[in-house]
This record gives C-alpha cells, sequence and structure tokens, in this order.
C-alpha cells in the first residue's frame, strides 16, 4: 500500500460561488500540476459536472470521487460520494426533485454553468443551486446510505452551514462516515475544542472555488490503489487503510 | 405566565412533552441558529423556530426552555416529539410564521 494525496472538496464552475475559471479542464490540469491523486468534485446541489471531470482526470491518472455538497433543509453543507453513474445519478434526481423552484440571478449569486472540455458552455442551470433542499440532514444521511454512498458533513468547525453553526452540536446516532474541517483549524485543534467526536474520522478538503485553492488543504489516503472502496475503507481505518489530515 | 396560557391565548397546538405545559415563562427568544440559542437564550423563555431536528430538544433541555414554538405549521421530527417528552419540553406549532408569532407573543408577554 501507498500514501496518495487527495483534496475531496473542490467546486466547479457550475457552483454559482465556483470561479468562471473552474472548468473540468482546468481543475484537473490544476490538480495535476499540484501532485494531487484523487479529487472530490462537490458542487453546491449538483452532481452534473462530475462525467467530465472524471474523464478528463483519467486521462492524467487521477482519480476522482463523484458527488456534491447538499444543503439539507437545516442549511448543512454535507459531502455526500458515489461509487457509480447509476447511484450518482439517483441522487441527482433526488436533488432535481427536493431544490425549490427559485431562479438564480447570476448578477447577484454567479453563473451557474456546465461547460465541455473545450471550456464551451452546455448547459445552463437555472434553479438556484445554494439554497437548502426540502430534506434535513438525517433524510439525507439516510438517502445516500441506500446509494451506498460516503455521507461526510462539510467545514464542521465554520461558524456557517456547518453542522455546530445550525444544529448547535453533532446529534446522537448521526451516522457520518467522516467529518471534514476546514484548512483554519487542524484535527489537534479542534479535538481539543470537541473532544466528543474523537471517534469520527477527520478530513481536510480545500473547499476550493478558485484554482489556486485546489490542494490548499488535503488528506493523506494510505490505500492499495485510488478506487471508491479503498477510499471507503481508509475513512473506516479498516485493513490496514488508514488516513493522515495534512 | 405560564405554557398553558399562551397555548390558549395565542392557539397554539400541543404537539408533546405535555408535562412541561405548567412551566413558568420568562420571556422569548428567536432564532433558527441552534448555536445561537445555545449561547444567547435564557432560562425560562419560548423559543420560536423554524427548525425541526431533535437537536432542538437537546438546546432547550441545555438552556431550560419553557418551550419551543415550531412556526408555519411544520412538522417536527418523529425523535423530536420522543425526546421532548422525555425531557418534559413541549413542543408547540402554529400556522403562523416567525414575524407574526412573534408579535403575538410579545404583546401577550407584555
Amino acid at each position: 500500500m501507498q500514501y496518495f494525496r487527495a483534496d475531496l472538496h473542490i467546486h466547479t464552475v457550475l457552483s454559482p460561488c465556483g470561479d468562471l475559471e473552474m472548468s473540468p479542464g482546468n481543475i484537473v490540469s490544476e490538480a495535476a500540476l499540484r501532485g494531487i491523486d484523487i479529487i472530490g468534485i462537490t458542487d453546491h446541489n449538483t452532481t452534473r459536472h462530475c462525467d467530465l471531470v472524471k474523464r478528463l482526470a483519467g486521462e492524467k491518472g487521477i482519480f476522482v470521487m463523484q458527488g456534491a455538497e447538499v444543503t439539507t433543509k437545516e442549511e448543512v453543507h454535507c459531502l455526500a460520494f458515489f461509487e457509480n453513474t447509476d447511484a450518482l445519478n439517483k441522487f441527482q434526481e433526488y436533488l432535481d426533485l427536493n431544490l425549490p423552484e427559485i431562479k438564480n440571478d447570476p448578477s447577484k449569486f454567479g453563473y451557474q454553468v456546465q461547460v465541455d472540455e473545450n471550456e464551451n458552455v452546455v448547459y445552463e442551470e437555472k434553479k438556484l443551486l445554494i439554497n437548502a433542499i426540502s430534506k434535513s440532514i438525517d433524510e439525507v444521511e439516510s438517502l445516500v446510505h441506500s446509494l451506498k454512498g460516503l455521507f461526510i458533513p462539510a467545514h464542521i468547525n465554520r461558524t456557517k452551514n456547518s453542522i455546530y453553526s445550525q444544529l448547535g452540536f453533532l446529534p446522537v446516532n448521526l451516522k457520518a462516515d467522516a467529518l471534514e474541517i476546514s484548512r483554519a483549524t487542524t484535527p489537534g485543534q479542534f479535538l481539543k475544542v470537541h473532544p466528543e467526536i474523537k471517534g469520527f474520522t477527520l478530513l481536510r478538503g480545500s473547499d476550493a472555488h478558485y484554482p489556486g485553492d485546489i490542494g490548499s488543504s488535503t488528506t493523506l489516503f494510505f490505500i492499495e490503489e485510488p478506487s471508491f472502496q479503498e477510499i471507503k475503507m481508509a475513512l473506516k481505518g479498516e485493513y490496514g487503510r488508514k488516513i493522515i489530515t495534512e | 405566565m405560564k405554557i398553558t396560557d399562551i397555548v390558549t391565548g395565542l392557539n397554539l397546538k400541543v404537539i408533546s412533552g405535555h408535562n412541561g405545559l405548567t412551566n413558568e415563562i420568562t420571556g422569548g427568544y428567536v432564532s433558527d441558529l441552534l448555536s445561537d440559542v445555545m449561547g444567547n437564550a435564557k432560562e425560562g423563555q419560548v423559543w420560536i423556530t423554524l427548525q425541526t431536528h431533535q437537536n432542538i430538544i437537546a438546546v432547550g433541555s441545555l438552556k431550560d426552555l419553557s418551550a419551543i414554538i415550531i412556526v408555519k405549521g411544520l412538522v417536527p421530527e418523529a425523535d423530536t416529539v420522543e425526546k421532548s417528552n422525555i425531557e418534559n419540553i413541549p413542543v408547540l406549532s402554529t400556522e403562523l410564521d416567525t414575524f407574526n408569532m412573534t408579535g403575538r407573543l410579545f404583546d401577550l408577554l407584555r
């Protein structure tokens, strides 16, 4: 087994807050330049850019965790990842169904565009993606797990849109596969303030919205090879797999 | 004033936590961020929110709140109801939104 460097929290230009330079092509080039082996594609409430990123990343030997950053009805941001296209598409249907019909105003929130490998716009998402979906954190968790996905509350140390800001503390019995902390803290620092979460695996991702953010905060995975199942085992600390939060 | 008085006075529906209906009210607090309620609500206050997650009961218990009013006819999760009954913190429901509910409670407590 060996170490692979992962940044599992990256937005593309499809997220309204994602920089226009965050095209799948640019993200993959930037990740390759910075020696990232595994990238997670996590746009707000959409998975529509995952396919193209996966295709382009494959050409450069980068593994892609396909998913989204969901906003639950409590306005908690949670990362969700899926192993295959079938599960990913089912999750996309769930998002489409449960995201409110409120239109994006690009002048206020930013463009929500999907592009092809030549940077041509092929689709514009009309619904505002940063809204909360109508499902609770528990409902989202259970749906993600029913699709055999990974469920990871995002940037839990932040004072907005985190499980701590919205719900005060970690709900009992929450079945999280890991918890993500942002680059503003370290596992050591965070555990000192929140010793109650020491049983959880702590990940660090960059939450990149600009090319320069990619890989600014990463996690090392000690695994056989980059794959969904290996990553899942590492998060659970199974069969000698593990993670080191950088 | 007791919770029973505001239930009658404001036409609230009692969803759970009936054993806490005689709790004394000291005032009100309005917020949808549980971290904010944990930091700022005071003992005996009635908390008005749109959050329905079970954590609202834990926060209510931690801060010794007298009751929680859920606005807009939103329905609390089953485990919220269960914990409300265990902790004796009434969960009350109104069809009104937060603005209108708060105004009426303010008037009643004044």
